[in-house]
């Protein structure tokens, strides 16, 4: 009993050290924050469009599963996901919608020129207020909204084809047939 | 010598650097007052070990003027927090509140210190109870006398 007691510290050292190289190995970046809006309705949000596009509005979107993807001409990660997000509205049909954060909007329209358009209709977020709603503190983000218009996964950082095929594709498909 | 006295001086008339800027500060002294005091417990999302207060960051930029419309607006000091909280959650608290998710970080010293103590409370209570040494013997004793007169000789 008295040599078991000795051992405790070893132990706990066991413990510790376990959990921390759990932590490590997980691969989660620790600055990725969990969003605060997972479960709860979107903001509401009616936002003007680029000169030939009609905006986007929350309302619009109720009644399927959607992909909504803030983005930024200035934001080099978005380049870096804009080819998966071209799979994504190309391959695999997604309901991709796009709000531009605090861009100019001949930016975005060069843009979307240079890269391709991915998305079914495009917000202008120029003063970053819908984004501040949606709590995004980074671009890119990306969110899945559910038929009801409900919030139920962001990813925060450009999306890989990994992200899409292990997450994101298959939350949306099971969202489609709830 | 010149040089020091100098230097304290400009030290003196040194103000900390805050990010806030001239246009984002609200007319009325009170209400500004208390947007400053809450925006030194909201933490910025971007570089996340500083203040809104001290972020130069367009998103700490924003926050700091979405904080002091809602305190414009009427918002007491709760509500303003709890509109960003909404959005971003309680890790936006740069001290977290009490709750069953942070009992662990809030009480968890207090237990271990609680534990400790009470381990060192039975480790010295045993070593107390512990029994004296059986006194020396006889040829004990003289050997020890020899020893210490031996000692006192050198």
């Amino acid at each position: 009993m008295r040599r078991l007691l000795y051992l405790l510290p070893i132990v706990l050292f066991a413990a510790v050290a376990g959990y921390f190289a759990l932590a490590l190995s997980s691969g989660r970046d620790p600055q990725t924050l969990p969003s605060a809006m997972i479960d709860k309705p979107a903001p509401e949000f009616a936002l003007g469009g680029l000169d030939n596009g009609a905006g986007l509005q929350l309302d619009a979107l109720k009644g399927q599963v959607v992909l909504v993807n803030f983005f930024a001409s200035w934001c080099e990660p978005c380049r870096d996901e804009h080819a998966v997000l071209m799979r994504l509205a190309k391959d695999n049909n997604v309901a991709l919608y796009g709000i531009a954060y605090k861009d100019k909007p001949a930016d975005t329209t060069r843009f979307l020129k240079q890269l391709g358009d991915p998305y079914r209709a495009i917000g202008l977020d120029e003063t970053g207020r819908t984004a501040i709603d949606f709590g995004v503190y980074g671009v890119p983000e990306t969110y899945v909204i559910d038929k009801e218009g409900r919030i139920r996964l962001r990813h925060v950082g450009p999306l890989n084809q990994a992200d899409v095929t292990r997450e994101l594709l298959p939350l949306m498909a099971a969202l489609a047939h709830s | 010598m010149k040089f020091i006295a100098a230097f304290l001086l400009l030290l003196s008339v040194a103000a900390p650097a805050f990010a806030v800027e001239p246009g984002e500060r609200l007319a009325d002294p009170a209400l500004e007052s208390r947007a400053r005091t809450l925006s030194e417990q909201l933490r910025c999302l971007v570089c996340q070990n500083e203040s809104i207060d001290e972020s130069g960051a367009p998103l700490a930029h924003d926050l700091r003027v979405l904080l002091r419309e809602r305190i414009a607006a009427g918002d007491s000091d709760a509500q303003a927090v709890k509109f960003l909280t909404d959005r971003y959650g309680n890790f936006l608290l740069l001290k977290p509140p009490v709750e069953p998710a942070t009992y662990v970080l809030w009480f968890g010293p207090l237990g271990l210190l609680v534990v400790a103590a009470g381990g060192a409370l039975i480790f010295l209570r045993r070593r107390q109870a512990m029994p004296d040494a059986p006194p020396l013997t006889a040829s004990e004793r003289t050997q020890l006398d020899r020893l210490m007169k031996e000692g006192e000789g050198r």
